[in-house]
């Protein structure tokens, strides 16, 4: 066991874990932060994504002493109150079937639209094809990723 | 079983609603006859169970209690839109909880075959017409006027004449103290308000922000976690393990040897109990265990559909026939024979299987991603010597289903874990754990044959079916009975208007269990029973839907293919794309999907886009209806090109995602999902917008090329 200090969503955590034990299980049962969902622990299906710096990553592989002194922003993270348009968009297209994938797809999404404000087809294949839907949502995150650009430049032009 | 009461005070400890003045249920008295609208307080003297469902405070908190669990699927959602339509109330007003399991008290909860509107829905609209009607009373009542001169709206009873208003909040007590008109009128279509409507899902904003509950999400104080090594063979037992290494993994309390009931059979395995998950995860990489495998066969994926390749030959167990299809195939101007294959598959939910119980000597609870509450309610009972009404089952939401969550095993297990250890505890499954435990959907082999008259009508059919039988997987079945599902998915018209057909199966005994994977058998029967129609259709020279159509002469059936020709285009369809279709009918639904494919500049081919059109008759919520096809055929299109589990020496072989592939976002074909109008009776949602998708896929496919696929999955890259 090892002393770590996280800061999740612009809090910071002094936690002890096993230096292997992966971020996933640090966010979800020692900080409580269930919507980091766990789906393979292998990499392959992006439910666990969270944002580590800034970047996607699979939480589910990498060891909390990887994680140490790092800035994490989880699904709880976005917006408490489903004001980040990406949440708006997946309400105003009813993307969530049982929802379960779906804070991994929404981090994806977020952070595709962060570096890239008019996504095309291919872009959202290429930022979005490490995540699994099993209820099948992929046409509605695809409609629902050019909503969110939408309102993103709406809200842009705005200000 | 025996039926008890739940008494007022039982209920508000299950539901949490003290403050309750009005209180309603219904009662099914015996099958056939109409369901009674009861209250609450009614129930209890008269010694009566109901299935509660609506709840009102004198504050004008409303609260609907959702019997069904919410997969995905749609039913948190459909369940409150259909009584809040007979209620008066938006559904911005009420508030939205699962009931507990009960089979006494909210009639089959399991949520499967797509029942949930199709089964319920009379009763439901009646519950809530009932409690408008005696809020309007209450107020007329309390007014002096007429209860015909009051009308009510947006949870509140107006008189008309003078504008007077009351809130359901506080007419509900007095409303508490009248009696449940026996006959109370429901709405024509026309004055709907809520139902038919495409309302956003009460669910979403909790799945978007990660404050959704499933079943992996919910803590209990003092819970442990379990994690099991299970026998990796299906019948499989421990003969000795090592737990040395296991016990000095910091956390660890507890590890012992688990059973649970796989049907007939008893899976076996180790379990390491720990004060955290991941210390009972790491516990179970560290035990060294030694199987007893013998005293049954190890089967691998070839001998399996070998046995039912071969087994063809035999006449099979039928279950429908008509004329004589022997006779009449030997002299029809045309024959044509062909065999099809699909495959063993995983369910593969997103949330792997995971179950909270805590056993407490007279009394258990449950909480868990459960599709079948009252089924578990009985089965804990009846196995671990309980009343039923001292089991609770508690349902979270569930990330996925599909049928695997409908089955007993998992629950059933952490209860004896519970049991053994004397604390609450949760059984997580690795996603390897979910992968190779089964039930899985059972491979299927289907030899069709089938005659043609000179003027290219079918004469004579006959499928066989060579597959498992789930039902012959209960301890006690009858092992020669036929498969009552083998015409599962094939539309209902055909046995009208087809003289000699005969549909039989041979059942394979094997001990991998299998189970009920979404759209059950219609998801390998449409694959042959469509791709044969399509040859047949072919051989006689026929346009594939004008063929269908010709065989299919009521009027829903033709007014949906010709919707289909209509919205896809079909008839000016062009020489360098490939089109194909299917037509299917499961749940009292059908469904009619067309697929187009083609070749691209570097040879490659491409699924361009597939259209759907979903008649399920009667319906509350056109975009659920609309994502449920979608999320079918995206499940199909994995489950036609992407993925099978094989077996290999008696083990599963594909335990993850990176062996059991997945359809991704790159791989969807646009898709368009047209709903019929028209007054039929509703039929299901979830399930029936499946099977067709293959078939219409390799029937494309064989336009385009000219080859013609007869085994699931397939390589889409090898054209």
């Amino acid at each position: 066991m090892a002393q770590y200090s996280l800061t999740v969503n612009n809090k910071t955590y002094q936690i002890e874990a096993d230096a292997r034990m992966p971020l996933l299980w640090v966010i979800r049962e020692i900080i409580g932060l269930t919507g980091t969902k766990y789906g393979c622990g292998i990499a392959q299906c992006g439910a666990c994504t969270v944002h580590l710096n800034g970047n996607p990553v699979r939480s589910c592989s990498i060891p909390v002493s990887a994680a140490n002194n790092q800035k994490i922003i989880t699904i709880e993270g976005l917006s408490a109150d489903n004001s980040h348009p990406v949440q708006q968009a997946w309400i105003m297209e009813q993307v969530p079937q049982c929802g379960y994938c779906q804070s991994g797809q929404i981090l994806a999404a977020a952070h595709l639209l962060s570096r890239n404000p008019n996504p095309t087809d291919a872009d959202i294949d290429r930022a979005m094809m490490g995540h699994i839907c099993r209820c099948g949502t992929y046409p509605r995150i695809r409609k629902a990723i050019k909503t969110a650009a939408r309102l993103m430049q709406q809200k842009a032009s705005v200000k | 079983m025996k039926t008890t009461t739940v008494t007022r005070r039982e209920f508000i400890r299950l539901t949490g609603l003290g403050s309750a003045a009005l209180a309603l249920g219904y009662y099914l008295p015996a099958a056939g006859r109409p369901a009674h609208i009861l209250k609450v307080e009614a129930a209890e003297n008269l010694g009566i169970e109901l299935n509660a469902f609506i709840f009102i405070e004198s504050s004008g908190k409303i609260t609907i209690m959702n019997h069904r669990s919410e997969m995905g699927q749609g039913a948190f959602q459909v369940v409150p839109q259909m009584i809040a339509e007979e209620l008066e109330v938006s559904l911005d007003e009420i508030n939205i909880i699962f009931a507990p399991g009960s089979q006494t008290k909210y009639g089959s909860q399991v949520t499967g075959g797509s029942s949930t509107v199709r089964g319920a829905w009379r009763h439901l609209m009646r519950m809530g017409a009932t409690a408008r009607e005696m809020l309007i009373e209450a107020a007329a009542r309390k007014w002096k006027v007429n209860a015909d001169e009051c009308y009510a709206e947006n949870a509140t009873v107006i008189h008309r004449a003078t504008g007077r208003k009351a809130t359901y909040g506080e007419l509900a007590t007095d409303a508490a103290k009248l009696e449940p008109p026996k006959n109370v009128k429901l709405k024509n279509r026309s004055e709907y308000k809520i139902v038919g409507k495409p309302l956003p899902r009460q669910d979403t904003p909790l799945k978007v922000n990660g404050t959704a509950v499933f079943g992996l999400d919910k803590k209990l104080p003092g819970m442990l976690y379990a994690a099991v090594e299970r026998n990796p063979r299906f019948l499989g037992k421990v003969k000795s393990y090592d737990d040395s290494a296991a016990r000095t993994v910091p956390g660890v309390k507890h590890v012992f040897k688990v059973q649970m009931d796989v049907f007939s059979h008893k899976r076996e395995g180790v379990a390491v109990v720990a004060d955290t998950l991941w210390a009972a995860l790491e516990g179970k990489k560290a035990l060294r265990i030694e199987w007893d495998d013998n005293g049954f066969e190890h089967y691998g994926t070839d001998q399996l559909f070998s046995l039912m390749h071969n087994s063809l030959g035999q006449p099979g167990l039928t279950q429908k026939a008509a004329g004589n299809f022997d006779a009449y195939f030997s002299k029809a101007s045309r024959k044509l024979e062909a065999v099809y294959e699909t495959p063993y598959q995983a369910h593969a939910c997103l949330e792997p299987l995971n179950c909270i119980a805590h056993f407490k000597g007279n009394s258990c609870e449950i909480w868990g991603p459960i599709q079948a509450p009252d089924w578990i309610q009985s089965d804990i009972a009846m196995k671990f010597g309980l009343k039923p009404e001292n089991v609770t089952v508690n349902m979270t939401f569930l990330g996925g289903g599909f049928g695997r969550k409908a089955f007993t095993d998992y629950t059933y297990e952490a209860v004896a874990i519970s049991k053994e250890i004397n604390a609450p505890v949760q059984v997580v499954w690795t996603r390897e754990d979910d992968l190779t435990q089964g039930p899985f959907r059972p491979g299927a082999v289907y030899e069709c044959k089938a005659g043609l008259t000179q003027q290219g009508r079918i004469s004579a059919f006959q499928v066989k079916m060579a597959a498992q039988n789930l039902n012959h997987q209960w301890p006690g079945a009858d092992t020669e009975s036929y498969n009552d599902s083998t015409t599962e998915g094939l539309p209902e018209p055909y046995l009208n208007t087809i003289p000699h057909y005969r549909f039989a199966d041979i059942p394979l005994a094997s001990p991998i269990p299998v189970m009920w994977w979404r759209s059950v058998y219609s998801s390998t029967n449409a694959f042959a029973f469509e791709s044969f129609i399509d040859e047949l259709a072919r051989a006689a020279g026929k346009d594939p839907l004008e063929f269908r159509k010709q065989h299919l002469p009521d009027e829903r059936h033709r007014l949906l293919i010709d919707r289909l020709m209509e919205v896809s285009n079909w008839k000016q369809r062009g020489q360098n794309s490939g089109y194909g279709a299917a037509v299917t009918e499961c749940f009292q639904s059908i469904v009619g999907e067309v697929v187009k494919v083609s070749r691209k500049a570097d040879g490659k081919i491409k699924i361009d886009k597939v259209w759907a059109v979903m008649d399920c008759g009667w319906y509350v919520n056109p975009d659920i209806i609309r994502a449920q096809v979608e999320g079918s055929i995206v499940m199909a299109l994995g489950a036609a090109l992407k993925h099978a589990t094989l077996f290999n020496e008696g083990k599963a072989v594909q335990r993850n995602y990176d062996t059991y592939k997945m359809p991704r976002i790159n791989e969807i074909p646009d898709i368009e999902v047209h709903i019929m109008e028209n007054d039929e009776r509703p039929g299901g949602v979830g399930e029936p917008g499946l099977p067709p998708l293959a078939p219409a896929l390799t029937n494309a496919l064989y336009d385009l090329t000219g080859k013609r696929i007869r085994k699931l999955p397939f390589n889409l890259e090898e054209f």
